[in-house]
C-alpha cells in the first residue's frame, strides 16, 4: 500500500510540486536565515576567538561586550602577572580609529594592538607578507575583506603608504581573519604603535591577554584573577559568551530574524499545510473507497504519513540544497565570506519541517479518520 | 478477528473461483447450483440526526437476496436504496434490526472484523467508478488484492486476466483518463471481482453512462458477475435495466413494497428490451 500511497500522491504532478514547493521554501528560508543570523551574532566574538594562544581576557570590570572596553592603567599588568596560576600576561589594544587612505580618502578601521615582544594575538594565517614584518617601523597587518574594502578591484600590493589618526602607516601583509560584527577593516600592528594612532588619553590599554600555568584550570585562575585585582578575567569562551548574550538582549537582531524564520515556518505550515489538506479533501472519495474495499483507519494513517514524510524529505533535501549552494556562492563575496549553513541550524530546521508535516497530515488524518465509508455511494 | 471470521463463515458455501470461459459466456438459467440466502435483514431502520432534523432512512426494512442471480433495486430518489445496501454492505450500522450477510451476523463483529469481512466478501461498483487517477487499469483492478496483503506482481497478474474477461485486454496501461465512460465501469468491474467476493453491490452502475454503454455493462454483469455461490445487488434508477435483474425489489419511503421475481431473459426479449436512457 505504500506504493498506492506514493502513486496517489505523485499522480497529481501540479499539487505534487505545489507540496514540494511549499517545504522546500520554507525550508530554504528558515534554513538560511537561521545560518545568517548565528553567523552574524557570531561575528561579534569572533576576534575574541581568532586569539588562539591567550585562554584568559583580563578587562575593566564594567565591560559587557567586546566593542565596549574602556581602557585600564598600565599597573594592572604586573597586578595580572603576579596572580597565582598565570603563566604570562601581554598588554592588548582594540579599538575604533580613522585611517585614510592615498587620495585623502577616510575610512573607520578596527585597530587591534599587540604585545611587541610577543605578538600574542597575531592573525593565525597570513596571505601575503609575513608577520615578522609587523616588527618593522609603522608597520600594519590587514585582513584580506579590509584591503578589499579599503582597495577594491586592486590586487594586493604590499608597501602601501597611508595614515591612521594623520600618522603614516605602511601595509606589510594581509592576513586571514574571522570578520568583524560590523564590516570594517581589522589592522594589526605593534602595541607600540597603537601608542601613537590611538587617541591620546591617559591609558590606552583596555584588555590584558593571559595564559595559564601548567596544570592550572583557566576558569579558577580568572577567578582568582577577579578576586585578586577586581578586573573582570574571563576564559576565552566566557568573554565570547557574554559578548553573544550581550548582542541577543541588547538588539534588535534576534526579533528581526525571528520574524523572518517565523515567516518561513508559518509559510511552511500554510502552503505545505493546506496544500496538503486540499490534496486529501481531492481525494477523499477515493480514500472511501478503499475503506469500503477493506482498508482499515490504521493502513489510511499511515499511507497519510507516508505521503506526508515522503513530500517533507524532499522539499527539506533541496531546501538545504538551495542553502548550501547559496553558502557556496556567497562566500566568494567579501562581505558576506565566513557565513555558512551550520549543522545546528540544519537539525532544527528538520525538526520545523516535520513539525510541518505532522501539522498539515493531522488535519488530512482527522478528515479521513471521521470519513463515512458510506460516502462512496453519493454520487458527485 | 481472523478466527472469528472463520468461526463465522459458513462451510457450506465455498469461496467462488473465477468460472473457465464458457461458464462465464453461458446464459444464467444454465448455471446449475442451488441458491443459498446471501442477504437476510429483519426491522432495519436507519435515522439520520437527531431532534427534529433527524431523518427515518429506513423504517423497518425486511429483505432476502440469494446467491445466483441479478436483484435489483429500484425506488424514487429518497426511498433508502443507498441506505440499506450501506448498511448490508457494514459501510454504516443501522439504527435497529438485524443484517446477516453470508451467514454472518454483522451487528456481532467488531470494526476491525467487520472491515476484514468487507475486504474479503464484498465487491463493489460505483456510480462515478471511483478509479484512482494516477493508477493504469491493471493497478486499479487489483486494488483489493492488494487490500489484501497479496504481492503486487501476482496481484497485477490476476486483474490483467480479469480485465481481459471485461474485453479490455490492450487497455491495461491505459489510465482512467484515457478510457471512455463505458471503459472506466469495465475497470471498476474487474476491479469489484478480482478478489473473488460472494456479495457484489453496484450502486447506479449505468447512471453515468450512455445508452450503449450501459447496455454493454449490464451484459457484462450477466456474463461475469453472476455465479451460484455470489449474490448481486444492483440499485438503479434506469427502468430500462429492469430485465437484467431476476428478483426486483421495489422500495418506498423507507420500506420494501414489494418483490417481483422475473423470468430468465430469453433471446427474443433482449432483442425487444426497451433501450436504456441516453
Amino acid at each position: 500500500m505504500n506504493w498506492l500511497a506514493l502513486k496517489m500522491l505523485t499522480g497529481d504532478q501540479a499539487k505534487f510540486l505545489g507540496l514540494v514547493f511549499g517545504v522546500t521554501f520554507s525550508t530554504f528560508l528558515m534554513s538560511q536565515q537561521v545560518s545568517i543570523f548565528v553567523g552574524i551574532v557570531a561575528r561579534s566574538g569572533s576576534q575574541i576567538l581568532d586569539v588562539r594562544d591567550a585562554s584568559i581576557w583580563v578587562m575593566d570590570p564594567r565591560v559587557r561586550h567586546f566593542d565596549e572596553a574602556p581602557a585600564i592603567p598600565p599597573t594592572e599588568l604586573e597586578r595580572v602577572r603576579g596572580v597565582p596560576g598565570v603563566a604570562w600576561a601581554v598588554r592588548f589594544y582594540k579599538g575604533q580609529v580613522l585611517a585614510r587612505l592615498e587620495a585623502g580618502l577616510p575610512r573607520n578601521i578596527i585597530l587591534q594592538g599587540l604585545d611587541d615582544a610577543s605578538l600574542v594575538g597575531a592573525p593565525a594565517s597570513m596571505i601575503a607578507g609575513s608577520l615578522s614584518d609587523l616588527k618593522r617601523p609603522y608597520a600594519v597587518i590587514i585582513d584580506k575583506s579590509g584591503y578589499e574594502y579599503l582597495w577594491p578591484g586592486q590586487p594586493i600590493r604590499l608597501g602601501r603608504e597611508f595614515e591612521i589618526s594623520d600618522r603614516r602607516a605602511v601595509l606589510v601583509g594581509v592576513c586571514q581573519a574571522s570578520a568583524p560584527f560590523i564590516t570594517l577593516p581589522v589592522l594589526f600592528t605593534r602595541y607600540s604603535e597603537v601608542l601613537r594612532y590611538a587617541p591620546p588619553q591617559r591609558n590606552t590599554m583596555n584588555f590584558i591577554l593571559a595564559d595559564v600555568a601548567s596544570g592550572q584550570d583557566a576558569a579558577e585562575v580568572a577567578d582568582r584573577i577577579r578576586e585578586q585585582t577586581g578586573l573582570l578575567a574571563l576564559t576565552q569562551q566566557g568573554f565570547f559568551g557574554n559578548t553573544i548574550r550581550y548582542m541577543l538582549s541588547s538588539t534588535g537582531i534576534p526579533v528581526n530574524f525571528g520574524i523572518t524564520i517565523a515567516l518561513g515556518f508559518i509559510v511552511g505550515v500554510a502552503v505545505a499545510g493546506q496544500t496538503f489538506y486540499l490534496f486529501t479533501l481531492e481525494n477523499l472519495k477515493h480514500f472511501g473507497a478503499l475503506k469500503a474495499m477493506g482498508v482499515n483507519n490504521g493502513r489510511l494513517v499511515r499511507m497519510i504519513l507516508l505521503q506526508a514524510s515522503a513530500v517533507g524529505a524532499l522539499g527539506f533535501g533541496l531546501g538545504i540544497g538551495m542553502t548550501a549552494l547559496f553558502f557556496d556562492r556567497t562566500n566568494k563575496i567579501t562581505h558576506l565570506a565566513g557565513l555558512h549553513l551550520y549543522w545546528q541550524a540544519m537539525a532544527g530546521v528538520g525538526g520545523a519541517v516535520l513539525l510541518i508535516v505532522m501539522l498539515a497530515s493531522l488535519l488530512s488524518i482527522r478528515r479521513v479518520l471521521v470519513l463515512e465509508p458510506a460516502v462512496v455511494f453519493r454520487g458527485s | 478477528m481472523r478466527a472469528l471470521f472463520k468461526t463465522r463463515r459458513p462451510a457450506a458455501t465455498p469461496r467462488p473461483e473465477l468460472l473457465p470461459e464458457a461458464a462465464l459466456s453461458a446464459p444464467i438459467s444454465t448455471i446449475d447450483s442451488p441458491p443459498s440466502s446471501a442477504i437476510r435483514c429483519r426491522g432495519l431502520t436507519k435515522q439520520f440526526g437527531t431532534g427534529d432534523a433527524s431523518v427515518l432512512a429506513l423504517r423497518g426494512t425486511d429483505l432476502d437476496v440469494s446467491t445466483g442471480s441479478i436483484t435489483l433495486l429500484v425506488g424514487p430518489s429518497g426511498c433508502g436504496k443507498t441506505t440499506l445496501i450501506s448498511i448490508i454492505a457494514g459501510l454504516l450500522n443501522p439504527t435497529a434490526g438485524e443484517v446477516e450477510v453470508l451467514g454472518t451476523d454483522l451487528g456481532r463483529l467488531t470494526p476491525d472484523a467487520l472491515v476484514e469481512f468487507r475486504a474479503r466478501n464484498i465487491g463493489f461498483i460505483f456510480q462515478q467508478f471511483n478509479l484512482l487517477p494516477s493508477l493504469t487499469a491493471a493497478e486499479n483492478a487489483c486494488l483489493p488484492l492488494l487490500v489484501a496483503g497479496r504481492p503486487r506482481a501476482e496481484a497485477l497478474q490476476k486483474s490483467r486476466a480479469m480485465l481481459a474477461h471485461v474485453g479490455l485486454t490492450d487497455k491495461y496501461e491505459s489510465l482512467p483518463s484515457q478510457l471512455s465512460g463505458g471503459q472506466q465501469q469495465r475497470v471498476a468491474i474487474a476491479r469489484a471481482l478480482v478478489h473473488e467476493p460472494r456479495l457484489l453491490i453496484c450502486d447506479e452502475p449505468t447512471a453515468a453512462l450512455d445508452a450503449k454503454a450501459g447496455q454493454t455493462v449490464m451484459e457484462l454483469f450477466r456474463q461475469v458477475a453472476v455465479h451460484p455461490s455470489r449474490a448481486v445487488i444492483i440499485v438503479t434508477h434506469d427502468h430500462r435495466v429492469l430485465h437484467y435483474g431476476q428478483r426486483i425489489v421495489h422500495m418506498s419511503d423507507g420500506r420494501v413494497e414489494r418483490v417481483e421475481n422475473v423470468p430468465p431473459p430469453t433471446a427474443q426479449s433482449l432483442e425487444h428490451s426497451p433501450e436504456v436512457k441516453s
